[in-house]
């Protein structure tokens, strides 16, 4: 009866859509012409300050000056200020921006490419000038020429020291923990379900007769989410191989379908089963997000696999998959570090990795002291994070500033 | 509303139907939907090779390398370097032979290596540093509960933001076991984490229904720009039509089957 319903629904939506009627907005009258009143002319800005835009790759100029006598004070008619840049200092100038009343500065970007008509060529003299402007156009005050000032890259980036210090660590730590762990040191994880569930799902798979369809995702080869699942797709894969199930991998990005082939074939070498392999196991779709959701989907209910196994970087249509293959009947598993994404992976699937999960996944997986270790390491890591958060709130909190500030990182 | 030649017409026509062949997938499976499906993915393929013609190889190797001028005189280009990535392109062709397959591993080797470089800064910079130095919070202890508990500038929400980061960190300890006060504090987390999805599902969903009112509009201003050709309305009353044959046809298929199952 419910696909009666739902085929009812559909009927009466389609006859329905042409007897509506459009909604026709009435325009709302303007609320009257405003009052024109001449206004005096305001102060300009003055002390125009140039340099370079620090830690960036070029192609930007930071300019920061006193705002106009009359903008919030005086005469109060500044509504705000124009940017106006030349190659000479009598021009011609050209409007590069508008900033707002009470502004004291702006960084000029232009575009690194060429071809672009922003094009901002490094190395070269640049003027500007700033316009004050009132709510008469003809009413403005311009400021004196500043420059000559030059773009330029930076090699290195002061602003994310932080950074590489956080990586320095992490590298260290990471390494220490891999050398224990090939030392034969026993590293002890604790069991999660999701993690579990694989090789349940696997062999259901293999009962049933049925093939496994595993969707990597929407994200791009260098995505963290992908790099993670290709490791479990190459244990899922060797199983699969094992078992001598099926196995179905649509792929949204040719590069990742490339990476997955690769993935798999060496899988099915490993299990020792290289015939096994097939080329179109591994396939490409297309890359237009739900033109992908609706191939999956005729997919998940044509081929009716057993499990569907979601693990990766995922967008809208997580929920439009999952709820697909709850629809289809599979076991499904998921796994992301979408944020957005989890909570529909998490009503409609019946395993959901979350976030962090998804990476420590491959290292359960694998067992291998490389990935061990990474993961003890990513430990110690939130263990020092949580410790840093801590002292650093308790510090703020008695008035020491400097500890937070340590590691502020700029863009 | 503006005039529409017959052909804007009837554009719109079919976009209407191919919105009810995808909607028609809530029945089931059908040949409207797989016609829908397989016309979508066909175009999108089709329109992301132009894409990535225009968007990518065009400006960012053939105009480099010529300057803007599309002919083969690349070696004596101002910037000959940029042939590298073209060669590495090219290398990915040889996937199409079984033997030569080999050599499209350098360039996907060169691309994660790339991507992993790239990756792992940005991933530390957002997800660790940002993180890490917005929580810790100068609290306003003065202003406790702000104009309400939900006030993000109130004590009460930084302290919130604070306990939650910290104790959802917990729930992500995998090398020691959750028991004891370490399972209360991740339980904690996992909670906050479980609260934060309720939210965030909620929020989503009601964007999906606005997707959803959005095309429902399509159709309702389709109609608005009909009513002037009948000739389109026969079209959309031949769809409904058949929608209804399909319907009478599984009304009648139920029939048969609960007739069938009672004798």
């Amino acid at each position: 009866m419910k696909r009666q319903f739902l085929l009812l629904l559909l009927l009466c939506f389609a006859v329905a859509a042409p007897l509506a009627t459009a909604q026709t907005a009435e325009d709302s009258p303007l609320s009257g012409e405003a009052a024109v009143a001449v206004s005096p002319a305001p102060g300009p800005v003055s002390n125009i300050q140039l340099k370079d835009t620090d830690n960036d790759h070029g192609h930007s100029v930071t300019l920061s000056w006193e705002i106009s006598p009359d903008d919030g004070a005086g005469l109060n008619n500044v509504i705000g200020y124009e940017i106006h840049r030349a190659l000479s200092p009598e021009g011609p100038f050209v409007k590069r921006a508008g900033v707002p009343a009470g502004s004291h500065s702006h960084v000029d970007v232009g575009s690194k490419e060429e071809s672009s008509p922003d094009y901002m060529k490094d190395y070269i003299d640049y003027y500007y000038k700033i316009r004050t402007i009132t709510a008469d156009s003809a009413v403005n005050a311009e400021s004196t020429v500043a420059g000559p000032i030059q773009s330029y890259g930076q090699w290195f980036n002061t602003g994310r020291v932080p950074v590489l210090i956080f990586v320095a660590c992490f590298l260290a730590l990471t390494l220490y923990f891999i050398n224990r762990a090939k030392g034969g040191a026993d590293l002890y994880v604790r069991p999660l379900a999701g993690i579990g569930a694989v090789d349940e799902a696997i062999g259901r798979a293999t009962e049933m007769g049925k093939p496994i369809l595993y969707v990597l995702g929407l994200g791009t080869a260098a995505d963290i989410a992908t790099i993670a699942s290709y490791t479990i797709l190459g244990r899922v894969a060797k199983k699969v191989a094992e078992y001598q199930t099926g196995l179905i991998v649509p792929c949204y990005d040719p590069i990742v379908m490339t990476v997955a082939q690769e993935t798999v074939k060496a899988s099915y070498a490993d299990a020792g089963r290289p015939d096994s392999y097939k080329e179109d196991m591994v396939y490409f779709v297309t890359q237009s997000q739900f033109a992908y959701v609706a191939a999956v989907n005729g997919t998940m209910l044509r081929d009716l696999p057993a499990t569907n196994i979601y693990m990766g970087k995922f967008y809208a249509e997580s929920l439009i998959l999952a709820e697909t293959g709850a629809l289809a009947g599979s076991i499904q598993i998921a796994g992301t570090d979408e944020i957005a994404q989890i909570p529909f992976f998490v009503v409609a699937c019946d395993y959901t990795l979350i976030g962090e999960e998804l990476y420590a996944a491959s290292a359960y997986l694998g067992r291998e002291p490389l990935l061990l270790g990474s993961l003890k390491a990513q430990d110690y890591a939130k263990a020092g994070v949580i410790l840093i958060a801590l002292v650093g709130f308790i510090l703020l909190n008695f008035g020491v500033d400097g500890f937070k500030e340590f590691f502020f990182v700029s863009n | 509303m503006d005039a529409f030649s017959i052909g804007t017409y009837l554009w719109t026509t079919f976009g209407a139907f191919l919105t009810l062949c995808i909607f028609s997938f809530l029945y089931r499976d059908n040949p409207f939907y797989k016609f829908a499906e397989h016309l979508v993915v066909g175009v999108s393929a089709g329109y992301f090779v132009i894409i990535l013609w225009h968007n990518g190889l065009q400006p960012n190797l053939f105009n480099r390398l010529n300057d803007g001028d599309f002919y083969l005189l690349w070696l004596n280009s101002a910037r000959p370097w940029y042939l590298i990535p073209g060669i590495l392109g090219v290398m990915m062709w040889t996937r199409f032979s079984r033997k030569k397959s080999w050599i499209s591993r350098y360039p996907i080797a060169m691309y994660m290596g790339i991507a992993a470089g790239i990756a792992v800064p940005l991933e530390m910079k957002n997800r660790v540093n940002v993180q890490l130095y917005s929580a810790m919070k100068n609290v306003e202890w003065n202003n406790f509960f702000g104009t309400g508990i939900l006030d993000s500038g109130s004590a009460v929400a930084q302290l919130i933001i604070l306990i939650g980061t910290l104790s959802a960190l917990f729930y992500f300890f995998f090398s020691k076991e959750h028991s004891g006060l370490f399972k209360g504090v991740a339980r904690f987390g996992i909670w906050i984490l479980m609260i934060g999805f309720g939210a965030s599902f909620g929020y989503t969903v009601m964007g999906r229904i606005s997707l959803f009112v959005q095309r429902i509009q399509y159709v309702g201003n389709w109609t608005e720009t009909s009513w002037a050709h009948p000739s389109v309305l026969v079209i959309w009353f031949l769809i409904v039509g058949v929608f209804a044959l399909l319907l009478l046809l599984e009304f009648i298929k139920f029939l048969t089957k609960r007739r069938t199952a009672a004798s």
